[in-house]
């Protein structure tokens, strides 16, 4: 059965488009990435699938039930955990397990071996009855995210599910994710902007910015459908005129030129630069800086959007309202 | 189906009621101020001391004058205060007792203010729970507590010199009635704006705007019968007003005490609970439906 199914989805607040046509599906069983920078439109889309918002048009399936009408039947199926935290502070952490239970209706035995189950799964055992608030920011996330988990949900959403994390804490963070699937075998839908985290965690991976889906695949295969290796040089001329000559270079399969920087991509890239080198230096054009890349989900996401995910140059201060109205949209 | 309503309204207002009993500190705190107007305004603000008249005055006047002067004092005070025998003290210790009520209710919409902005409120809207169940939990929260902080200032006023004489044996549960239908009104009222208002700092002004004008035009610090007409409008046309006169009536006067007037007082009381607690939870409701 298909876990999810997305079809023509929109939600727009005001002028803006947050989600914009987006159709995807995610298998049972599958851990589904959607990977884009902040204000790309995840957390709508999730919000969405989890019944917190009403799209403006289109269709989701969530474990078979629409979310606009049978929002119910859907919030029974799935778990949330949100990018804040969100667990309560005044409570202790056996408390709040309690809480989600009571919210679900598990009875309370079942309850208590569920919790203390899932309190040793992610190492809180001893905590459990201290309050949150003297917990670190790890283990706050650790136990959001197996209160996630209380009512077994046969599908998670995980929003940025390291945001804020130092990194020890993150790759933590990531094996108790990997655990807690194999022990559950649930479907898990996440939202990151990290190329690491979709990388090392997710089966596939939705790239997604400004609202609209740029790929889906599997890690491995958005890499290699860059074709290799990265070349990018700094040219000290124009080097509009020399692409051609470039790209008839043995093994190179593309080349791009904006604004000074000359981009190739070009199968066994060790052997493809001093090619490129001789090439350009024929036509008299010099070459400040060379970097050369290995295929990794960051020159993956500049390749679909033109733009990288980190800093976001150009239009910033469009991203920044985005991100604005989101934000408040979402509150 | 009804049964997993009441465990849903079990467990959140447990949460609430937790956060507030655990912190012996913000309990002190919330009390502290009524506590200090009441020393200032009962101690100081001697109203009815006004009307007494001084023992070196008395034994200089004959008889018969001292007599007719204490006739025309007594019937000031009970036309004012409901008796004679009334301190001032005692007389607004009960509004402000009423008073503490109107405090803890409103800030009870504060809550759900945070849950939202911490991002709780998702977590509880993912959940497939009856979305009242957030707010009639809440109101519940609200009204045990101000109810139980009312009651502790009671003990505050009686600790502190105040004279009750309680019309037994209904009189006290017919005070804590009114006290309850007061909270159950107001906290609602201030849960729904909570939702709507959705930052609390524009709830903060609201609470700001509306707590003192409504503790002043109310008779809880003053007889209803001093003020200038268009006050005495507002007052009487204010629920606060009905509480504190139920209060007073069954546990200050005593024998004194109308039961018609009360009755009256609670049917008005009851009949403001319920409907801003309608009105509130259909606008709470609205508030938390997705967009």
């Amino acid at each position: 059965m298909t876990a999810i199914v997305v079809e023509k989805l929109v939600k727009t607040f005001g002028s803006l488009v947050a989600v914009d046509n987006v159709s995807f599906t995610v298998e049972e069983g599958e851990l589904f990435g959607f990977l884009g920078p902040n204000g790309a439109g995840k957390t709508t889309t999730i919000n969405i699938l989890t019944t917190l918002l009403k799209p403006t048009s289109g269709r989701a399936l969530v474990g078979g039930y629409d979310v606009e009408k049978q929002a119910d039947r859907v919030r029974r199926v799935v778990g949330l955990v949100p990018q804040e935290l969100t667990v309560d502070d005044d409570l202790t952490g056996w408390e709040n397990l309690m809480l989600q239970a009571g919210l679900y209706h598990i009875p309370r035995h079942e309850a208590r071996r569920r919790a203390s189950e899932l309190l040793e799964l992610v190492g809180l055992k001893e905590a459990a009855n201290k309050k949150v608030e003297t917990y670190s920011g790890g283990m706050r996330k650790r136990l959001d995210l197996i209160s996630g988990l209380m009512h077994r949900p046969q599908i998670l959403f995980l929003d940025e599910p390291t945001l804020g994390l130092d990194v020890q804490t993150r790759a933590a963070v990531w094996d108790y994710i990997k655990r807690l699937r194999k022990e559950m075998g649930m479907t898990i839908f996440m939202t990151t902007h990290y190329m690491d985290e979709a990388d090392s965690l997710c089966d596939r991976i939705a790239i997604i910015d400004h609202g609209k889906i740029k790929a889906v695949d599997t890690p491995y295969n958005l890499k290699t459908s860059l074709g290799g290796d990265i070349i990018e040089l700094e040219l000290t001329a124009d080097g509009q005129g020399l692409l051609q000559a470039v790209q008839q270079v043995r093994g190179v399969k593309r080349a791009a030129y904006v604004n000074g920087l000359l981009r190739v991509t070009a199968e066994n890239g060790e052997k493809a630069l001093p090619a490129i080198l001789e090439t350009l230096l024929r036509d008299g054009v010099r070459v400040g800086r060379v970097m050369m890349k290995k295929p990794s989900l960051e020159e993956v996401f500049l390749e679909y959007t033109g733009r990288k995910l980190r800093e976001e140059e150009g239009s910033w201060e469009e991203d920044l309202r985005r991100r604005f109205v989101l934000r408040r949209a979402r509150a | 189906m009804m049964r997993h309503r009441l465990t849903e309204i079990y467990v959140l207002t447990m949460r609430e009621l937790k956060k507030w009993y655990r912190s012996p500190f913000l309990l002190m705190m919330t009390l502290v101020q009524p506590v200090i107007w009441m020393g200032l305004f009962g101690k100081a603000l001697n109203l009815t001391g006004l009307l007494r008249i001084p023992d070196e005055l008395l034994s200089q006047l004959p008889p018969n004058i001292t007599a007719q002067i204490a006739s025309i004092f007594n019937t000031v005070l009970s036309k004012f205060f409901g008796s004679a025998e009334v301190d001032y003290f005692t007389y607004m210790s009960v509004g402000m007792v009423s008073i503490v009520i109107l405090f803890t209710s409103m800030s009870s919409g504060m809550g759900i203010a945070w849950d939202r902005r911490l991002g709780f409120l998702n977590k509880l809207l993912a959940a497939p729970i009856w979305r009242g169940s957030i707010i009639v939990s809440r109101v519940l929260a609200g009204v045990l507590r101000s109810v139980v902080q009312a009651n502790m200032l009671l003990l505050v006023a009686i600790a502190l010199g105040a004279r009750y004489n309680p019309l037994l044996p209904l009189g006290p549960l017919a005070a804590v009635l009114a006290l309850f239908m007061l909270s159950l009104g107001l906290a609602s009222l201030f849960i729904a704006l909570g939702v709507r208002l959705k930052t609390w700092e524009s709830q903060m002004a609201v609470m700001n705007l509306l707590n003192l004008p409504l503790m002043f035009a109310s008779n809880a610090l003053y007889p209803i019968e001093m003020m200038p007409s268009w006050l005495r409008t507002v007052a009487q046309a204010n629920p606060i007003s009905y509480a504190v006169d139920t209060v007073r009536q069954t546990l200050v006067l005593g024998t004194a005490a109308n039961t018609s007037t009360i009755l009256i007082n609670l049917g008005v009381v009851t009949a403001f609970a319920l409907t801003l607690t309608a009105v509130g939870i259909a606008l709470a409701e609205g508030g938390l439906r997705r967009k």
